[in-house]
């Protein structure tokens, strides 16, 4: 094997120009694409990361039911005393969480005493809620990170269009379960920065505060954010995590739980997916590239050979080996492009990231792209072109080794 | 005892509308270690004589049997195979392979088609580099060496197998007359060294008389069949 490794080197150093070209091509696509995944990967992962980090969390688990009227915020969907024992206690023995928060969610209005406007309110207690949504206290532009009872974070929009800062006072009125209005006086501890997408616009209190204001008889939870140690576990622990509250039914004989990841969540995941379908047609170009490329050198080759192939044909070399000397060279090209590409694709990566370039997500500003590629990424793709080579190499290997000596040689 | 028997063979091949008859009835028998030549015009028919021998090809009818193997039974592979084992090849413009140096061309069969172990392929090779007189020339690669020396490593090459057979098709037409008739003294050194049957095609009259045999062709048939002692001597 050693051998024909040697002689198809040769062979492609025989025509260096064309090798050189072809090469550069593939070495060119597959910088392209490492490139292009490494920085619309980054994208992704910071938009995925916002998303669930500051708002959402990883994962939801609610009464059945509450997702489908979430726009209403339904009290009467709360999760109570025995279901809230039961869920915590399949969630604490999950080694896979790393934190979870219950929260209670509802609508309310707002007052700074001479203006009134609505508001979504997000009941938490803070030192849980952190640890499932960390990057929440990241959002505090203005004011204290800390929320006690009888604070309130209020949402930038908010702040800005009623003149409200910290260490105002407002008031905030809401709806209870059974109709009947209630009002409480909240200091404004700090202000937080707008955020894309659902949640983005909710102001937060302290539980202790939401139990007062609601009037609730005992712990009440719409949701649990659920934070995991390894976001790539999702899929996995979403499907064990089901599967467990599948168990838990009421006396109807029904579920009483519902599991929404992240996805289910949050419309970002339709441009999570978008990316995902771009890096896909981009890597489908690089395929193309490829395989038009190789192909094209390894019929010249062969072509240019047909004397030679007839030559190692008449002194007994069999047609397999023939077969293999041509699909190596393929395969030679593929690594070397692969190889070279790998190379300057992680120096690009990595010169990206010391430039600092800066970007806008939504309200964002100035977010600092941290391009990165993984290694799996890198062997995918190093693997594809290289397969892809040896596909491409096959038709004109095929011909050379079906190739009549005596015809071969004849030929001028 | 005979190592190529050619009964009544005939190759017809259509060119176009026309089926021309390359050989035929043609008949003879050629025994082991023997130094033949078919001569002939262009279009008598040698070459394809060649290709049968040499099994790169199959007659339309006859039987031809070389080193007891009826050679039209054989298909693609077993061909291959077959030539691997029994037949070196000279070829007119002399074939090597530009990739490899002179001694990886002589390598080559050893290598590449009957995987001999490196332990017995270096003292062949060097052999047979010295037999040749390219020892010194042995990490040159084609393009740098004259073409009388390659045909040398050609001839080396066909050799380094022990084949019992080795075909030459016109081995000498692009060599100067100096330079053929060293080669064909090259050749029937290496016929008394290692007892291989030469036989090589030529339309050059002044060489025949190096052949112990000699076929003279014309239009497809064996018109004439001489055998003598040795070669004439030239000079």
């Amino acid at each position: 094997m050693g051998n024909l490794f040697k002689i198809a080197i040769r062979n492609l150093l025989r025509y260096k120009r064309r090798t050189l070209l072809t090469a550069s091509l593939i070495t060119l696509g597959v910088v392209f694409v490492l490139v292009f995944v490494s920085v619309s990967g980054s994208f992704k992962n910071m938009m995925i990361g916002q998303v669930t980090d500051s708002m959402i969390g990883h994962m939801q688990v609610h009464r059945k039911g509450f997702v489908a009227s979430i726009e209403t915020l339904p009290l009467n969907l709360n999760l109570k005393g025995g279901a809230i024992g039961r869920l915590e206690k399949i969630l604490n023995e999950q080694p896979e969480i790393d934190a979870y928060s219950p929260r209670v969610k509802f609508g309310g209005m707002f007052s700074n005493f001479t203006e009134t406007s609505s508001i979504r309110l997000t009941a938490i207690y803070p030192e849980k809620e952190f640890k499932a949504v960390p990057l929440l206290p990241g959002r505090v532009t203005d004011g204290s990170k800390e929320l006690k009872p009888g604070g309130i974070l209020i949402p930038e929009l908010l702040a800005r269009g009623l003149k409200v800062k910290p260490g105002d006072m407002v008031v905030i009125v809401a709806t209870n379960a059974d109709g009947s209005v209630n009002g409480k006086q909240f200091t404004v501890t700090g202000v937080l920065q707008s955020a894309t997408g659902p949640g983005g616009r909710d102001g937060y209190i302290h539980m202790d505060d939401a139990i007062e204001v609601l009037r609730m008889e005992g712990q009440q939870v719409s949701e649990y954010a659920i934070r995991l140690k390894d976001f790539g576990n999702l899929a996995a622990f979403g499907e064990k995590l089901d599967s467990l509250l599948a168990k838990e039914i009421n006396q109807q004989n029904k579920p009483i739980f519902e599991l929404h990841t992240w996805e289910k969540l949050s419309p970002f995941f339709n441009i999570a997916r978008m990316i995902d379908l771009m890096t896909f047609f981009i890597k489908l170009m690089l395929i193309a590239i490829v395989l038009i490329s190789i192909m094209n050198v390894m019929i010249m080759a062969v072509y240019e050979r047909i004397r030679e192939i007839g030559t190692i044909a008449a002194i007994g070399t069999l047609p397999g080996k023939i077969l293999n000397m041509f699909l190596i060279e393929g395969f030679c090209m593929g690594v070397g492009g692969a190889l070279i590409g790998d190379i300057a694709g992680i120096a690009i990566v990595n010169i990206l990231n010391l430039l600092k370039i800066t970007y806008n997500f939504g309200q964002q500003q100035g977010i600092i792209l941290q391009t990165a590629v993984s290694p799996a990424d890198v062997l995918v793709i190093s693997a594809t072109v290289i397969i892809v080579s040896v596909i491409a190499s096959l038709q004109p290997a095929f011909k050379a080794s079906r190739m009549e000596p005596i015809k071969a040689l004849r030929h001028t | 005892m005979t190592l190529i028997s050619a009964e009544h063979i005939k190759k017809e091949y259509p060119v176009g509308e026309v089926v021309v008859h390359a050989l035929n009835d043609v008949s003879f028998e050629i025994g082991p270690a023997s130094f033949v030549c078919f001569v002939g015009p262009s279009g008598s028919g040698k070459t394809t004589l060649l290709n049968l021998i040499g099994c790169l090809d199959k007659p339309t009818d006859g039987t031809l049997t070389v080193a007891d193997t009826d050679v039209a039974t054989l298909d693609r592979k077993a061909s291959a195979a077959f030539r691997g084992r029994t037949i070196g090849f000279i070829f007119q413009d002399f074939n090597l392979l530009p990739v490899l140096t002179v001694y990886e061309n002589i390598e080559y069969p050893l290598l590449m088609v009957q995987n001999v172990p490196p332990e017995e392929r270096r003292p062949r090779v060097t052999a047979l580099l010295a037999a040749v007189g390219m020892a010194d020339q042995k990490d040159k690669y084609p393009d740098q060496i004259s073409g009388g020396q390659k045909q040398r490593v050609a001839i080396a090459r066909a050799l380094v197998t022990n084949p019992k057979l080795v075909l030459a098709d016109e081995p000498t037409a692009n060599l100067d007359h100096d330079t053929a008739y060293r080669v064909l003294d090259l050749m029937k050194k290496m016929r008394n060294e290692f007892k291989t049957t030469f036989i090589f095609s030529t339309h050059d009259q002044k060489i025949v008389g190096e052949a112990e045999t000699i076929f003279t062709l014309e239009d497809g048939k064996i018109n004439d069949a001489k055998t003598r002692g040795g070669g004439n001597g030239h000079g």
